[in-house]
């Protein structure tokens, strides 16, 4: 845990300094991306690398917050904050009616039907063009509550900054906590929980909704923040990239999580020349990471240099 | 009115031969491995974009086909030794997701090469449809449901009747036992993945003519395959082509009398159904896990 | 009363009958044997009665209650504990953590409390760290806390099992080979703290192939063969038992 706590103070230091060193927007605006991607892979990582469980489908989550943001304010004039609370509160609902069949599969089952679920939802946003713009997408306001409105990608910036941090935080007391022992137990044996008392299914469904909510609420933040959602947010390949994320930053690793979604936010800035060509790297680092180094970035250094998990 | 219900069901059979064969593929190489192969899509997808290139290029339709065979058959044989041996040993997830990498490589690299855009070629025999109690079947059905049974019965004869399909059986089975009486394993597994890919290509190949192809059809085709064969229940011949039909009819059908947009919804909202009511499938084998 | 009651349980998988028609009753505070050949159903009773299995044909009564088909984490809200004779440890985790689920239900497992950290949460889980690591040096572990589970060896981690079965504070333990593997000295030490436990008022239900430490703690014997009850009694009925004697030794009765 102390060393838990060092490496929340060194991401507090870097994020507090990073403006300093950030020339211009468009820096800012790729360093807000990286945050928005972390915040949603935190989330996912508790279910993927700490509690075992896959998810093929959290774009589909994404992008009900992103939707909720959008659509409810621009065609029911609610505010922002009530449309992300609506928005979260969908998703976590939705997550909590369908787990509980799901869960009590495993392995490529759960996988299928996670997938499945993202790709309803993500049907649902491109037919129900009257509301969502379909295919094309739609305009979405920008975040305003209790009289201010935050613009430009410095403001969005220290916004992001504070919720990655509180995000690390409330992650890293998650995993310390009974219930988060008992997530990682179920992980390490199913059978071995539940003989001490541990109700796996109630806990694999609690930990599914909460990432859900998790990446509905950075998906309407993400929305209001780019100012313009498509159903490209809730679709498959979204979720191979939140996926991607939490494999090569490293399972069950908090800072695997930023770090994994820090670099593969850079990567396709990188790439951007040649379509087709981000589809191929993100396959073949998947296959990489997951041939070579299974554990992940962070907890392959760790164990190198001596620090444990 | 029936004749309109006889159109859907034709169209539905079409397409759902197409899953069965998808289908047939994920079995396959889940009996022999325990691998849920995500490319599987990929393999419908490349039989048919190599199919259009060959053709395009000169070449006369038997040998484009082929082609349009051999080289999924040889990408399978390719991932199989690249992604999936080095990972022996890990869980069914790393799998899955091996898998999906080895998808997203074959997908970029047929965007990169080929364009996003889609392509066709002409129907085998033409497209006078043919009547039958008022509706109409396009000569290309046939071919696809033609294709299929052949299809079924050539590796129902394969797996019977030779000692190469028996060994596979007998792997599926029991890996170790199969090992210990001179099966070579690792060569069971190489087999099961170039016959599925052939197979899922083949898929590829008939459907073209009615529905198009482009370098991205390979996810929705593959994952329906992926329903198919966990309606027909997971592991069973039988049951991938039972399962893929059905899947098929009851898609069209909801096109047909509910909504076309929400088609594609169709197969995810039933693996929900399925895998609720009864989640071993239509034919699933029956096992206790062991503690 | 009987704490446990057992009757009529059976057990079939696809044709093979794992357990016929099994009845016994444990008293309180008693060690209580099962044994029998490889393959007797020792470990399928074990399973059916801790819940991981549902028994096709039976009754099991906890304290009176009727507990037959309840899934196993409703069973150790009960009291019921067990261990594993396969070694169910969770390797992602280091070792006093394994023990500290062992006291899962004793704690606030609230998901925003433990997410935000709420004193009293924290409290009650350093509380319980204190208890394991306690559990611990009873089964001898003491010097192993924080060592990754993953790392111990084959004897840490079957004694690690008991310590975590221990933490639930459990009124019925269920012992799946507490001893396989160890050598006499280890054996005798688990024989020690088996019937410790069993004296601090925990009731005993034991799997073991050792006889001798069978036979020396134990309050009484079931003996199982080819899933049917062949005997019960003290460790002296059960040594003139001539059945006993014909199914372990081979000779005609």
């Amino acid at each position: 845990m102390r060393r838990a706590r060092i490496g929340l103070l060194v991401l507090a230091a870097i994020l507090l300094a990073l403006p300093l060193a950030l020339p211009n927007a468009f820096y800012f605006d790729v360093v807000n991306r990286m945050a928005i991607n972390a915040i949603v892979v935190l989330g996912l990582n508790l279910l993927i690398g700490f509690a075992g469980q896959i998810s093929l489908g959290h774009a589909g989550f994404f992008g009900i917050g992103a939707y909720a943001s959008a659509v409810l304010t621009t065609h029911f004039g609610w505010s922002p904050l009530a449309a992300l609370v609506a928005g979260a509160v969908a998703a976590a609902l939705l997550a909590l009616a369908i787990a509980p069949p799901i869960f009590r599969l495993r392995g490529h089952y759960l996988a299928m039907a996670t997938l499945g679920l993202g790709i309803v939802i993500s049907i649902v946003i491109r037919n129900e063009a009257t509301y969502t713009g379909g295919p094309d997408g739609m305009p979405v306001p920008p975040l305003a509550a209790f009289g201010f409105e935050i613009g430009g990608e410095r403001e969005w910036y220290w916004v992001l900054a504070g919720l990655l941090l509180f995000s690390v935080w409330a992650c890293q007391n998650l995993i310390d906590s009974p219930f988060g022992r008992a997530l990682r137990a179920l992980h390490g044996s199913e059978v071995a929980s539940q003989v001490v008392g541990v109700d796996v299914t109630r806990y694999k469904v609690t930990i599914f909704a909460l990432s859900a909510f998790f990446a509905s609420i950075v998906g309407s933040l993400s929305a209001h923040y780019v100012g313009f959602v498509t159903p490209n947010c809730a679709e498959f390949f979204h979720s191979v990239e939140l996926l991607t994320m939490v494999i090569v930053g490293g399972m069950a690793s908090v800072f695997g999580s930023v770090i994994g979604a820090v670099l593969l936010t850079a990567l396709p800035q990188a790439l951007a020349t040649i379509e087709g060509w981000e589809t191929v790297a993100f396959g073949v680092i998947l296959i990489v990471s997951m041939i070579f180094l299974p554990k992940g970035l962070v907890p392959t250094l760790a164990a190198k240099i001596g620090w444990g998990r | 009115m029936l004749a309109q219900l006889l159109q859907f069901v034709f169209s539905g059979l079409t397409v759902g031969a197409t899953y069965a064969l998808a289908a047939l593929g994920f079995t396959l190489i889940y009996n022999a491995s325990h691998v849920i192969n995500f490319a599987q899509g990929e393999f419908i997808m490349l039989g048919g974009i190599l199919t259009v290139v060959f053709l395009a290029s000169g070449l006369p339709l038997p040998v484009a086909i082929l082609l349009a065979l051999l080289i999924p058959a040889v990408a399978g044989v390719v991932i199989e030794k690249l992604t999936i041996e080095p990972a022996k040993g890990a869980g069914v997830e790393s799998l899955i997701i091996i898998t999906i990498g080895a998808s997203l490589v074959v997908r970029g690299l047929v965007q990169v090469w080929f364009g996003k855009g889609a392509a066709t070629f002409p129907a085998f025999s033409g497209s006078t449809p043919i009547a039958v109690a008022g509706a109409a079947l396009a000569p290309q059905s046939l071919w696809v449901l033609g294709s299929m049974a052949v299809i079924v019965v050539a590796l129902w004869l394969f797996f019977s009747r030779t000692i190469a399909g028996k060994g596979i059986l007998a792997t599926a089975v029991d890996p170790l036992a199969a090992q210990l009486v001179g099966i070579n394993t690792q060569r069971v597994l190489l087999v099961s993945f170039a016959l599925a890919a052939a197979i899922g290509a083949a898929g590829g190949i008939l459907l073209t003519p009615i529905t198009m192809t482009s370098y991205d059809v390979g996810i929705m085709l593959g994952l329906k395959g992926f329903v198919a064969a966990v309606v027909g229940g997971l592991g069973s011949g039988p049951g991938a082509v039972i399962g893929g039909l059905l899947v098929g009819v009851i898609e069209a059908l909801t096109a047909g009398y509910v909504s076309s947009a929400y088609k594609d919804a169709v197969p995810f909202v039933l693996i929900f159904v399925i895998l609720f009511f009864m989640p071993r499938g239509l034919l699933g084998p029956k096992t206790t896990e062991r503690v | 009363m009987a704490l446990l009651e057992v009757s009529g349980l059976s057990k079939t998988f696809g044709g093979v009958r794992a357990v016929q028609d099994v009845s016994f009753a444990v008293e309180p505070g008693v060690v209580y044997a099962v044994i029998g050949p490889n393959g007797a159903g020792k470990t399928t009773l074990f399973n059916l009665i801790t819940g991981i299995y549902t028994p096709c044909v039976g009754e099991i009564r906890l304290g009176g209650q009727p507990v037959t088909s309840l899934p196993p984490h409703a069973l150790a809200r009960l009291g019921m504990g067990r261990t594993f004779q396969n070694l169910q440890i969770c390797m992602n985790m280091t070792a006093i953590e394994n023990v500290m689920v062992g006291g899962h239900l004793s704690l606030d497992r609230n998901l925003i409390k433990g997410m935000l950290r709420f004193p009293a949460v924290r409290r009650a889980d350093a509380a319980l760290r204190e208890r394991a690591a306690a559990l611990m040096a009873r089964v001898g572990l003491g010097d192993q806390l924080d060592v990754p589970a993953a790392s111990m060896s084959y004897g840490g981690l079957k004694r690690l099992e008991i310590a975590r079965a221990l933490a639930a504070t459990p009124r019925i333990l269920f012992l799946d080979e507490p001893a396989a593997g160890f050598n006499p000295k280890e054996t005798a030490e688990i024989a020690v703290l088996v019937r410790e436990i069993a004296d601090s008022g925990i009731t005993v239900v034991l799997v073991e192939h050792d006889m001798k430490m069978v036979m020396s703690i134990s309050d009484r014997i079931l003996v199982l063969n080819y899933g049917k009850r062949l005997a019960e009694g003290t460790a002296r009925d059960i040594r003139a038992d001539p059945e006993v004697i014909a199914a372990y030794l081979g000779t005609a009765a």
